[in-house]
C-alpha cells in the first residue's frame, strides 16, 4: 500500500496516472472501430439524405422524436417478425448523430418508411389519437403551420461532407433547389431522383403554396428503412 | 500521509495513516466472503472470453470457440418458429385464397393468427381495429361496400400492390378536380352535391337536386364512373354513392369541396413488405371480417 503515497503526494503524477487509466478504455473501445473494416457492412443503395429530408432530420432532433422512438430494429424475433428486416450499422452511417435511440415507448421507425401513406403521417403528426386511439404521443400542429427554416442548407450538406458523408458538388450546388423542387407537385423531379434514388417526392402536407416543417418531416420517415433491398442479402453476406 | 502501519488500541483494526485534526480514520478490510465472491465472477468472466466473441483486434476480433453470433441466432429462431407454423404456413403457401376460406384448419390459422396479427401492425393505423374505418379517408373493410372490388381476389390484389401507390401495378383512379380546374362553375357543382345527397335519402334542396340530377347523368360526368344508379364502378376505384358511406363525409358542403378538389386516398403496396403466404392470410381475414364477396 505505501507506493500508493507517491500517487497522493504528486498532482503531476497523479494526473498522469489518471490520464493512463481513462486512455486504456478508451484506445479498447475506439480504436477497433478505425481499424476493422468490417465494422460497417457492404450493401447498395445507402445514399445521403436529400437535402428535404436533412431538413426533416433536423425536425426530428429537435422534437426529440428520439425521446419516444428507437430507430433500430434489434436481431430479436419479436422485432424481426413485427418491424422487418434488423437495421445494420450501414443503414445509418451518414447519421450524425445516428437516432437509434434506446426509449421505446412508441413503435419503432426504423422501418417505418413506405408503410402509411404521407396524408397519413400528416393527419397523424397534427392529432395522433384520431387515428390511433389511445396513443400517449403529443400532438404537433404547429409543424403543418409553420414554413421550414431553411437557413444555408447548403452549408449544411456541406457540415456533412466534413464528416464523411459522401455529398457531391453537384449536390451541394443543386442542395438549395432539390429541397424546393422535392415538395413541389409541379417540380422537376428527374435531376433529384437521380441523386437521392427513392426520395418521396410531390406535395407531401396537402398544401403546396407552402414548405412547411410537415413536409419535411414526413419525407424523412418515409425514406426511413427503405433504401436497402434485403431480398439480396443472405445473414452470410452481412456476416463481419 | 502514512509513514507507518499504526493500528487502533481499541480496536485492533489498522488505519489509513490520514489524520485530520487528530481524528484518524480506520482502514477496515472487506468481508472476505465479498472478496471471494467477486474473485470468482472474475474467473467466471474468463469463460466469455473464451466462449464468446470478446477481444477486439486490429484486422477483426476473437469468435469464441461457439462462434456465436447473434445474427445467425436470430436464423436459428425464426427457422424454429417456421417450424412450428411449418405445416399451416406450407399449404397456405400452396393453397389458393378459395382454398384457404373453405379449410376450417386454414381459415382459422388466417384469421385468428397470421392474418389477425399482421392486419393490427400494418393496416389498423389507418383501417382500425377490427377494420372499422376511420375518417379522412380510410375505408371501413367490415361492411358490404368496396371500392375496389370485395372478393378475395380483388382485396388480395390491393394488398399486394396498394392503392395510388408508388408500385408500377397499382390501382389507380382519378376523379377530375371539377372545381379547381373550372370544368364546372361553383353553382354546378353545389346542385351535383345536393344530388348525390338526395342518392342517400337525405334531400335538402330538391330543386337543386333535380338541377344536379341532370349534370350528374351529362356523359362526361359523374355517370361514367359512378353509374347510373350512383352504384359505383370497382374496376375504376369509383365508390357507390347512394350508400350512405362516405369517405370524406356526406354534407352538402363536404361533398362539394370533394367534387371542387377531391383528395385520394393512398395504400402502400404491401409485396416488397409482407411476404406473400402473410398476404394471403390478411386477404382472408379483411373479407372474412364481415363484407366478403
Amino acid at each position: 500500500m505505501k507506493w500508493h503515497a507517491i500517487f497522493e503526494k504528486n498532482v503531476l503524477i497523479l494526473a498522469a496516472g489518471i490520464l493512463i487509466t481513462v486512455s486504456i478504455g478508451g484506445i479498447v473501445e475506439i480504436v477497433p472501430l478505425h481499424t476493422i473494416e468490417s465494422t460497417i457492412e457492404e450493401v447498395e443503395g445507402v445514399r445521403p439524405y436529400s437535402p428535404l429530408e436533412l431538413a426533416g432530420r433536423r425536425i426530428y432532433m429537435r422534437e426529440g422524436c428520439y425521446n419516444c422512438h428507437s430507430q433500430m430494429v434489434r436481431p430479436f424475433r419479436d422485432e424481426v417478425e413485427r418491424y422487418g428486416h434488423y437495421s445494420l450499422a450501414a443503414e445509418s452511417m451518414y447519421d450524425h448523430p445516428f437516432q437509434w435511440g434506446s426509449k421505446r415507448t412508441g413503435p419503432d421507425l426504423a422501418r417505418v418508411g413506405g408503410k402509411y401513406s404521407n396524408a397519413w403521417h400528416v393527419a397523424h403528426m397534427i392529432d395522433p389519437q384520431s387515428l390511433v386511439p389511445g396513443s400517449v404521443m403529443p400532438q404537433y400542429p404547429f409543424l403543418a403551420e409553420n414554413a421550414l427554416n431553411i437557413g444555408d442548407i447548403a452549408a449544411h450538406l456541406e457540415a456533412n461532407v466534413v464528416v464523411g458523408v459522401p455529398y457531391t458538388e453537384d449536390m451541394i450546388a443543386a442542395a438549395e433547389a432539390d429541397l424546393f423542387a422535392q415538395a413541389d407537385p409541379l417540380g422537376d423531379h428527374g435531376g433529384l431522383l437521380e441523386r437521392y434514388p427513392g426520395a418521396t417526392v410531390g406535395d407531401i402536407d396537402g398544401n403546396p403554396e407552402v414548405l412547411t416543417e410537415m413536409d419535411a418531416l414526413v419525407a424523412y420517415l418515409q425514406i426511413l428503412g427503405q433504401m436497402v433491398d434485403f431480398s439480396q442479402y443472405t445473414t452470410e453476406d452481412l456476416r463481419q | 500521509m502514512p509513514s507507518e502501519v499504526e493500528k487502533d488500541a481499541i480496536t485492533g483494526t489498522e488505519t489509513t495513516g490520514h489524520e485530520w485534526d487528530g481524528i484518524k480514520e480506520l482502514n477496515t478490510p472487506l468481508p472476505k466472503w465479498w472478496l471471494y465472491v467477486m474473485y470468482a465472477t472474475i474467473i467466471w468472466s474468463l469463460g466469455y472470453f473464451v466462449f464468446y466473441p470478446a477481444i477486439p483486434w486490429v484486422n477483426g476480433f476473437t469468435r469464441g470457440i461457439l462462434d456465436y453470433d447473434q445474427r445467425t441466432d436470430l436464423d436459428r429462431q425464426l427457422a424454429e418458429v417456421r417450424e412450428f407454423r411449418g405445416e399451416l404456413l406450407t399449404r397456405i403457401e400452396g393453397a389458393s385464397l378459395a382454398e384457404i376460406r373453405e379449410d376450417d384448419e386454414l381459415l382459422d390459422f388466417a384469421v385468428r393468427g397470421g392474418g389477425r396479427a399482421a392486419f393490427a401492425e400494418n393496416c389498423a393505423p389507418c383501417h382500425g381495429l377490427g377494420g372499422g374505418g376511420q375518417q379522412g379517408g380510410y375505408p371501413a373493410l367490415a361492411d358490404d361496400a368496396w371500392i375496389w372490388g370485395g372478393t378475395l381476389d380483388d382485396i388480395y390484389a390491393t394488398l399486394l400492390y396498394g392503392i395510388r401507390s408508388d408500385h408500377p401495378q397499382t390501382r389507380f383512379g382519378i376523379m377530375p378536380a371539377y372545381g379547381v380546374d373550372e370544368i364546372l362553375t361553383r353553382e354546378e357543382i353545389t346542385d351535383i352535391a345536393h344530388y348525390v345527397v338526395s342518392l342517400s335519402g337525405e334531400t335538402e334542396d330538391a330543386e337543386a337536386a333535380a338541377r344536379g340530377a341532370e349534370l350528374y347523368q351529362r356523359p362526361d360526368l359523374c355517370v361514367t364512373c359512378h353509374g347510373e344508379n350512383a352504384e359505383g364502378n370497382v374496376f375504376l376505384g369509383a365508390p357507390a354513392l347512394s350508400d350512405q358511406i362516405w369517405l370524406y363525409g356526406g354534407t352538402v358542403a363536404e361533398i362539394t369541396a370533394q367534387v371542387h378538389n377531391p383528395q385520394y386516398g393512398v395504400m402502400p403496396a404491401w409485396i416488397d413488405r409482407l411476404d406473400d403466404a402473410t398476404i394471403k392470410m390478411v386477404s382472408v381475414y379483411v373479407h372474412a371480417l364481415g363484407g366478403g364477396q
